[in-house]
């Protein structure tokens, strides 16, 4: 169970104009509401303690605004499992049955939204798409390293969307066709070149695990420079925006900084090749000739 | 307070077409979304765009389809907008770099769909709308439009004159999630709603948590009406575990759907002895719980969709992204067992009562996407027409807002010209509980305020009323938590008001929905944090759940007849010569009054005529 912010339950004051019926029949109410709460949480307990089989998180806690929370701690869940179960589905549970302050991201439930990347026994993966049974207990669950963390898992992405914008990330071409029904023509192989890029979700877990950008707060990070191999090898922007793109991203603190860890690669819930699309990104720059740090 | 031309709430598919439309006008927009734009549910969207873009098709077939599809429910003024604009929306996305796949001769491809008459139904592989959506929002960036994101849009202001045709939109009150801070936005030429789906209502749903019926549930508090919410499409294959989709496409390609004991029962047990599994998302997802209540569903609970005999290289090559999702969300391996699949609920094809310019009948108040009902779907939606009513829709309403002329609509909106009043016999007291008692999560219009109130006094009023109820919901130390009251609606609409509806059921729901009604009165937050408070957006989120489950259970329990996606026991039939109407609620003194208004079948060059709708 969770150790949360103790409860102070006071009487409520009635206000003096309302009338001694009305008083009843709230009171009324509120106990009816109380049963119905205290009942949802005995039985909560009561399946925590009956089910076959349970899985024990262990989950950060921090909030700058809540006296206990303010040094982070963790906090211990047992959750009745049932097949199919995922992390996420876990937290859910938690927070529903548990401890309602229990904070964390997420939307689709099904690795599209990018929501939910966190950092689960010591690597960074999608709640959503991360099986209670693929993992050793205790689940440790973290928010994503090398971020601020905002609250609980929540974590401040703002760099991370900074990053991603400023790599110019949007379609230019000087060859559009002149009819608006009229479309661009573009190789199958030219698209199934960019279709892994197109893939990516902006969920952060590839800038969580790069020691780089853990080091460089200016480099672009692996994201951003996928966002980036996504127009610069699309063949409908032309060469002249190709030439415009590798400029970009040879610059300081592009393309040049990665090490080939590879750690991005591996913690990709979308499976992009994201270090070969680096490699491949700073060979097209040596090719066109241009200068490098 | 902030103030813009105009304010997008949502920022999906339709909320980011219309903030950059309303830009190509020249209009100072922003965008007002509890998700930052790129975690939005469009993303989630697999099949693909309608749109007639190559000889021998045209837009003229593509209404056809449509209205046939909406089972002759969809205002045929809006379903030929939707059929004539898409193919220049649909080919704007491919000038925007969208990724789509391609044909040998380098154009985007196109493929059968159901219901179609040709294959139109233009796509990126399995993931047409994660495309869609950041080809979408890279032209936000582009243009350098404003977000507010992960900001809660809780209530308009509106003003309060008697009739909702009277009333102006003046902006919005929002919650800013990270701070907690409560702010008004004034808009100074219109709001347009964007906020999605409401899939939330129900237990089961492939809609996103998010998806809450914010928009439409606070529209119809400030006196837009609600039309045809009985019109609910449930997809006949989700995973049982999270309702997580499992494309039309894998029966498409020939995936065959099996009971408990083997037997391929689509035609065994004579649902749909020429299409089999192909057969319409309607008539599939009666079928699966037909075999679950007669006790032949695996596990009480579900069936098998089996794709085995496919070939590995085959799927891999067509329908990559569903093992992925087999094995990550339901901890199967499609290519060594069957999947377990089950409906789910999917889409919502009424919602806010808009016009084809997708304008509501208060002044300034505009929605689009799937939270607006203009109608293109009527009765029932055809699968890859939901992402051209985003584009085409939500393009239009930005272009209107920001003043752009257009041609005026011929779809009426509000109580004018040819509409009848209805009843319905419900067990239980309807709308607000408790009013006046208590003023908890109120929404709608800020009263009081004065005849003479300035549009930014109006929203202010709205800004302390949100306030207080924020303070209200905080301070309280006891009481009942939303989790609580959610999870019994949705459990009840799941259980009575599904794919199966009829009539005693029906209004157990009611009495479960007026149940939860009184306990939220009584709702508490238990986090008291204002960083990050999720627990108080949940319990915002919950009061408009209950506001939707209601105006969906009474449409259906008034709808006396079988039409599109809703069926109901006692009815068997569709009844042209009483129900060629659309039903309306519209939220009068905190009870729903319902409300009819004929369709309009007389499009452009022809007459809609109701024909049986068989494929």
């Amino acid at each position: 169970m969770s150790t949360q912010v103790p409860e102070s339950v006071e009487e409520e004051s009635t206000t003096e104009t309302a009338s001694a019926g009305k008083q009843k029949r709230d009171a009324k109410k509120r106990e009816r509401a109380e049963r119905v709460q205290e009942q949802r949480e005995a039985e909560a307990a009561e399946k925590a303690r009956s089910a076959d089989d349970t899985f024990h998180l262990k989950v950060f806690r921090y909030d700058p605004e809540v006296p206990e929370k303010q040094e982070p701690r963790f906090d211990d869940f047992h959750v009745p499992y049932k097949q199919g179960m995922t992390v996420l589905d876990a937290l859910m549970w938690a927070r529903d049955h548990y401890d309602s302050s229990l904070t964390f991201r997420h939307s689709c439930r099904q690795a599209i939204c990018g929501s939910d990347a966190l950092f689960v026994n010591g690597s960074q993966r999608l709640g959503c798409k991360t099986q209670l049974s693929d993992l050793s207990e205790p689940i440790r669950v973290e928010p994503l390293p090398h971020a601020d963390v905002v609250k609980d898992l929540v974590v401040d992405m703002e760099h991370f969307y900074d990053q991603m914008e400023s790599v110019e990330p949007y379609f230019q071409t000087n060859s559009l066709p002149d009819g608006e029904l009229d479309e661009q023509r573009q190789t199958r192989e030219n698209r199934e070149k960019v279709k892994m890029s197109t893939r990516c979700i902006w969920c952060s877990a590839c800038m969580s695990s790069c020691n780089i950008a853990a080091g460089d707060n200016e480099y672009l990070g692996p994201a951003a420079i996928n966002k980036a191999y996504r127009f610069a090898m699309d063949e409908r922007e032309g060469e002249d925006m190709k030439q415009r793109r590798l400029e970009i991203l040879e610059q300081e603190h592009g393309v040049w900084r990665c090490q080939t860890q590879f750690s991005c690669t591996e913690v990709c819930p979308k499976d992009i090749p994201l270090t070969e699309h680096i490699q491949e990104l700073k060979r097209e720059a040596i090719k066109n000739n241009l200068k490098f740090w | 307070m902030y103030e813009h031309d105009v304010i997008v709430v949502g920022a999906g598919g339709a909320g980011l077409r219309a903030a950059i439309a309303a830009h190509e006008e020249g209009a100072d927009v922003a965008i007002v979304s509890k998700l930052h734009p790129v975690r939005s549910h469009t993303g989630a969207a697999e099949g693909g765009i309608n749109a007639a873009l190559r000889e021998g098709d045209s837009w003229e077939d593509h209404a056809y389809d449509t209205m046939k599809g909406s089972d002759y429910l969809a205002d045929a003024p809006a379903a030929e907008t939707l059929c004539k604009d898409s193919p220049k929306e649909t080919i704007k996305l491919e000038h925007w770099g969208m990724a789509f796949s391609r044909d040998d001769d380098g154009r985007v491809s196109q493929r059968p769909f159901g219901g179609l008459s040709f294959p139109r139904t233009t796509y990126a592989g399995a993931e047409t709308g994660h495309q869609l959506l950041h080809t979408m929002y890279e032209q936000l960036v582009k243009r350098g439009i404003k977000v507010y994101d992960e900001w809660h849009v809780t209530r308009l202001a509106v003003s309060d004159e008697e009739k909702p045709e009277d009333r102006n939109c003046h902006g919005i009150v929002a919650y800013d999630v990270q701070t907690g801070q409560v702010e008004g936005f004034r808009a100074r030429n219109g709001v347009i709603l964007a906020t999605g789906g409401l899939g939330q209502v129900y237990d089961h749903t492939t809609n996103a948590v998010a998806n809450t019926g914010d928009g439409v549930a606070m529209a119809y508090r400030a006196g837009a009406p609600m039309e045809d919410m009985e019109f609910i499409q449930f997809h006949p294959t989700t995973l049982p575990s999270t309702g997580v989709l499992i494309t039309e496409g894998v029966r498409g390609e020939g995936g065959i759907l099996y009971n408990e004991d083997g037997e391929r029962f689509m035609f065994e047990y004579g649902y749909a002895n020429n299409l089999g599994e192909l057969a319409s998302r309607d008539v599939v997802s009666r079928a699966e719980l037909t075999e679950v209540n007669e006790g032949r569903g695996i596990e009480d609970e579900y069936v098998h969709l089996d794709m085995r005999h496919l070939g590995e290289e085959r799927i891999i090559d067509r329908l990559e992204n569903i093992v992925h999702l087999s094995e990550d969300f339901e901890g199967v391996n499609p290519l060594e067992a069957p999947m377990p699949v089950k409906p789910g609920q999917h889409y919502a094809m009424g919602g806010i009562e808009t016009d084809e310019n997708g304008e509501t009948c208060i002044s300034g108040l505009y929605a689009a996407g799937e939270c607006a009902c203009a109608s293109v779907h009527g009765g029932n939606r055809l699968g890859g027409n939901a992402l051209p009513e985003l584009i085409v829709f939500g393009k239009r309403a930005g272009h209107h807002a920001a003043g752009k002329d257009m041609e005026e609509a011929e779809i009426t909106t509000g109580k004018v010209g040819d509409y009848e009043l209805g009843e319905v016999d419900s067990p239980v007291e309807l709308g607000e509980a408790g009013i006046g008692e208590d003023a908890v999560a109120d929404g709608g219009t800020a009263a009081d305020a004065g005849a003479s109130a300035s549009g930014a006094d109006l929203v202010q009023r709205a800004v302390e009323d949100e306030r207080e109820t924020i303070d209200t919901l905080l301070e309280r130390e006891d009481g009942i938590q939303q989790a609580e009251i959610r999870e019994r609606v949705q459990k009840s609409m799941t259980r009575n008001v599904n794919v199966f509806r009829e009539e005693s059921a029906l209004k157990d729901a009611l009495r479960d929905i007026r149940e939860a009604r009184e306990l939220y009165q009584d709702v508490f937050v238990g986090d008291k944090s204002r960083t990050f408070n999720t627990d108080l957006l949940q319990t915002l989120e919950t009061r408009n759940i209950l506001d939707i489950a209601e105006a969906i259970t009474l449409g259906a329990l008034a709808r006396n007849e079988f039409r599109g996606a809703h069926w109901r026991k006692e009815y068997q039939e569709r009844r042209d010569e009483e129900w060629l109407k659309h039903t309306m609620l519209s939220w009068n003194d905190g009870r729903p009054e319902l409300w009819y208004k004929p369709v309009i079948l007389e499009g452009e060059n022809k007459t809609y005529e109701p024909k049986i709708r068989s494929y």
